[in-house]
């Protein structure tokens, strides 16, 4: 049994009278990959925006390595080793793919130096053994960005996007990351070629996933576990062969048609 | 450290102008000084632009810098130029530092705004303070160097030297800051401040560290500004002095540490001759130049420099 890193113990949230997230308790294992599904306005992206620090629970309390996080900031959080992609990509629009991930090693090149002022680009940074740009560099080749490295984050195409955004997410060597829709906006003759990509490379890292997809196929093909989450709550945290039988996911999230064709395409593969 | 080329020759012209300033007029010096002055609070508005911030209160450390001096001067005798510049520096970067932990939890336009509001708070002391002259403010004089007194001619040039050093001192400082991660970080946070938090970094501290930068040149640039002008009053923190310094960083643009500087000297020639044939109506010049930059150059004068370059490499 895989030690238990994450544990959000009965989160709470509610905006006026709407409920976002109600008792939500999860233990997530170190090294898993967990597929969040539900529908539009479920809850999904609550619980992560809490677990990440960008918004509190109103009762509740998540724990990561047996450290109290629930009101860190996210930089905290980040610092303690929980990173996140983004929904929409996250990137800084005035600046080239590289410098992206430049500012990404950057900001670890500062955390490192202790406070001071500033460092040198050329500084090596002590943890990883080398420079911003090599680590940068190595990062865009890694990613297959190689192409793009110096052209404008703004002018890129969308799945060009969604791949530099979590390799910024990646360049802080998280122990957990969460991936918020990572195959939206990205073509379906693409859509796996990206998440082998990235899911190889998030292996290779040791680094645990838990993803936020509308896409059964994805869900199915690279989660060991899913959390269905309807109107707040978690009405379902099970094995996805199982989870996507379950009566209510079928009636709420998935549909029983839907379940049939990936259930039968993954018992075809 | 890599220096640009543009650096290179700004700092080699600085020396020049400082080998042959024996041989310069002196209203012309006094230019150059003011502008030198100036661009190094603008130098610190720079930073604040590349994080997508302005500040209209700025000229509040620049007064700040100039009343220390006054003040060190008037009250404790002291009358060494360096003894006056570093405790201008220190008194303005400590009231920075203090006003920091408030601003840098703004953004936009109520940055701008409050830190213009503590300039009118300091405009409004002085304003009523009699013993530091009210609306006249006070003379600065009887300066010295090392023990020296130097008579008003080399005073003049000693005072102008002192401003290229620490001008070229800060130049390479704020080139440094902008050649590290500290630099992309701030173009990072303007860009997406959001991002950069969840990648582990403090926009709130990084503001704060920029402002107390910007603060402690801005003292710099008052204490230069009172020593060379022999005079100093409340007008030094009034809304219309931080506007100027808006305007010169508008007039230079961000593109490069020098770039402060040559709006500063331009602003000051602009200044001068609309002084010179319209002493009622040289605002109204000053204004028309800022349309007209705005218009033409939205990037400032820098971005035509950097035209011209990109022009004849090709």
């Amino acid at each position: 049994m895989s030690k238990i890193i994450l544990t959000a113990h009965n989160l709470n949230k509610s905006f006026g009278a709407v409920t976002a997230a109600s008792e939500i308790n999860v233990d997530v294992a170190e090294g898993s990959c967990i597929g969040l599904i539900g529908t539009n306005g479920a809850g999904k992206t609550t619980f992560v925006n809490m677990i990440t620090g960008y918004l509190k629970p109103d009762t509740g309390v998540i724990t990561f390595n047996g450290v109290d996080i629930t009101s860190l900031p996210p930089r905290k959080i980040t610092q303690l080793g929980i990173c996140r992609s983004f929904q929409i990509p996250q990137l800084y629009n005035t600046m080239t793919a590289l410098e992206n991930l430049e500012v990404s090693f950057g900001i670890i090149a500062l955390q490192e130096s202790k406070g001071a002022l500033t460092t040198s680009s050329k500084a090596i940074i002590p943890s990883y053994g080398k420079t911003i740009r090599e680590l940068a560099l190595e990062s865009i080749e890694k990613y297959g960005l190689l192409q793009y490295k110096d052209q404008a984050t703004k002018i890129l195409p969308g799945g060009v996007r969604k791949v530099l955004d979590i390799a910024m997410a990646m360049s802080t060597r998280p122990k957990i990351l969460f991936l918020d829709e990572p195959t939206s906006g990205v073509s379906a003759e693409e859509k796996f070629d990206m998440m082998d990509m990235i899911m190889q490379v998030i292996r290779d890292a040791g680094t645990t996933v838990l993803f936020v997809e509308h896409d059964m196929e994805v869900v199915m093909r690279y989660s060991q576990r899913v959390l269905a989450f309807y109107e707040g709550k978690i009405i379902a945290d099970d094995h996805p062969d199982i989870a996507l039988k379950d009566d209510r996911v079928l009636k709420y999230i998935v549909g029983h048609s839907q379940a049939q064709h990936v259930l039968a395409e993954k018992s075809d593969a | 450290m890599k220096l640009d080329k543009s650096l290179v020759v700004m700092l080699g012209l600085l020396v020049a102008i400082f080998a042959a300033s024996p041989w310069i007029p002196q209203w012309i010096l006094f230019i150059i000084t003011l502008a030198g002055a100036n661009g190094l609070v603008v130098l610190g508005l720079m930073l604040f632009m590349r994080l997508g911030l302005v500040s209209f209160g700025q000229a509040l450390f620049f007064c700040a810098g100039a009343y220390t001096t006054g003040m060190l001067s008037l009250l404790l005798k002291v009358s060494d130029i360096i003894l006056l510049m570093v405790a201008s520096g220190i008194i303005a970067g400590l009231l920075a530092y203090l006003l920091g932990f408030l601003l840098a939890k703004y953004r936009a336009i109520f940055f701008g705004l409050l830190s213009l509001a503590f300039s009118m708070i300091l405009y409004g002391v002085l304003v009523k303070s009699e013993t530091l002259g009210s609306t006249d403010g006070f003379t600065v004089s009887g300066l010295t160097i090392l023990g020296l007194v130097p008579d008003p001619t080399q005073m003049k040039i000693v005072l102008f030297g002192i401003t290229i050093i620490v001008v070229m001192a800060s130049l390479l400082f704020v080139n440094m800051v902008l050649k590290s991660p500290r630099g992309l970080l701030l173009t990072a946070i303007r860009d997406n401040e959001i991002r950069a938090e969840y990648m582990g970094a403090s926009a709130k501290s990084t503001i704060h560290l920029i402002y107390v930068i910007a603060g402690v040149l801005s003292g710099f640039g008052g204490a230069i500004a009172a020593m060379v002008s022999g005079h100093i009053d409340p007008n030094m923190t009034f809304w219309t002095t931080s506007g100027e310094f808006v305007f010169i960083a508008i007039l230079g643009g961000i593109g490069s540490v020098s770039a402060p500087f040559i709006g500063a000297l331009i602003f000051g020639v602009i200044q001068t001759i609309a002084y010179g044939y319209s002493p009622n109506t040289w605002q109204m010049t000053i204004g028309i130049c800022l349309i007209a930059v705005i218009l033409v150059l939205p990037d400032g004068l820098w971005s035509l420099m950097a035209k011209m370059r990109k022009n004849s490499r090709v």
